[in-house]
């Protein structure tokens, strides 16, 4: 007896959601994530990793700070500006971090104008962004300048208390400002590829077979956001407190 | 609600938005050092600050929202497992504080 089994139901289902969606995505006996280009998966994921690494950083500084026995430096006074005579506590950091904030909202428009496929403004927004975090770079350039030279801060030891400052500082805010860097340079690239019309046009990457799309955009993007993400627990974290 | 395959479409009026709340957030918190507060207030407002303005950045500028939750609890429950690394560094910090104290300093005790 020959039966017909039907195997194409001419449109997908609705994948289901809340926990139970949770159970099917994961047992699907495919890929994990549903509707997430992999390369935005994968970025995730290292997002994931590169968290576990700023919070050992993290939680190491506050390890050593809490158990030091000399007293800790006043980041309010260590990274104040005199500005017109009149001395103001952490403003170099504040405006870093109002520079870093806007390069995210940037950012995030470039992520939207990219989706629109408006290249234009996708290419301009990058490039702010991209300003802004050499911007960024070139600040805490002149703040490590400030504290190396003026202060005679080392990371072995500083005149102002507490040896360990200058190991913490300089581990933290760098290991953060090389993200910056290397994020600046693939906000050049990712610019460069966006007004060139490699993504209207799919033509493939430097690296890679796969055809351009605007998905990098978003991609680079959760890099960026991440950088100023990590800034804002470092600003809480390490100036703050 | 859930995000189609081309990609995150948002209207620009809600990252706007979101900019505007992460600049007030950054001025607040850099408030809280200028007028010197201190002690639990200091770090209820800092953590609190810190907390809102990482949570909208990952929420709407990453599109964390929108995304499925398979992806959503991927990411975010093993984060959590940091709060016990964090736990296990400040017992060892008060006790290595303590036996500094109590080895290097005497009379601080």
């Amino acid at each position: 007896m020959a039966q017909a089994i039907q195997t194409n139901t001419g449109q997908s289902l609705p994948l289901p959601e809340g926990i139970q969606g949770i159970v099917a995505d994961w047992s699907s006996d495919q890929r994990a994530f549903k509707n997430v280009p992999w390369g935005k998966a994968m970025m995730w994921i290292f997002l994931l990793s590169d968290t576990f690494i700023f919070s050992c950083f993290l939680i190491s500084y506050m390890t050593v700070r809490m158990s030091t026995t000399e007293p800790w430096p006043n980041p309010s006074e260590v990274f104040g500006l005199t500005l017109f005579g009149k001395s103001i506590p952490l403003l170099l950091i504040a405006i870093m971090t109002f520079v870093l904030i806007s390069s995210s909202g940037t950012m995030a428009m470039a992520v939207k104008f990219g989706y629109e496929k408006n290249r234009k403004m996708t290419f301009i927004l990058l490039l702010c962004t991209a300003a802004l975090g050499a911007t960024f770079v070139g600040m805490q350039a002149f703040e490590w300048t400030k504290l190396i030279l003026h202060e005679g801060i080392r990371p072995w030891g500083n005149p102002l208390g507490a040896a360990q400052f200058g190991a913490a500082f300089f581990m933290i805010t760098g290991f953060h400002g090389t993200h910056v860097s290397i994020g600046v340079i693939f906000l050049l690239i990712t610019a460069t590829k966006v007004i060139r019309g490699d993504l209207d046009h799919e033509r493939p990457g430097f690296m890679t077979g796969r055809k351009g799309k605007y998905e990098i955009v978003e991609i680079m993007g959760l890099y960026w956001h991440f950088v100023d993400l990590v800034w804002v627990f470092i600003f809480a974290v390490f100036y703050l407190w | 609600m859930a995000a189609h395959v081309e990609g995150q479409q948002h209207p620009i009026g809600i990252y706007l938005k979101i900019w505007g709340l992460l600049f007030v957030l950054s001025t607040a918190s850099y408030l809280v050092d200028y007028f010197h507060f201190q002690g639990y207030l200091r770090w209820f407002l800092i953590l609190l600050f810190m907390l809102l303005k990482a949570g909208l950045i990952v929420a709407v500028f990453m599109h964390m929202l929108w995304e499925r939750l398979a992806l959503m609890y991927a990411i975010l429950v093993p984060t959590v497992l940091l709060m016990f690394l964090l736990g296990i560094g400040a017992l060892e910090a008060d006790y290595t504080f303590l036996t500094r104290g109590v080895f290097f300093l005497k009379g601080l005790f």
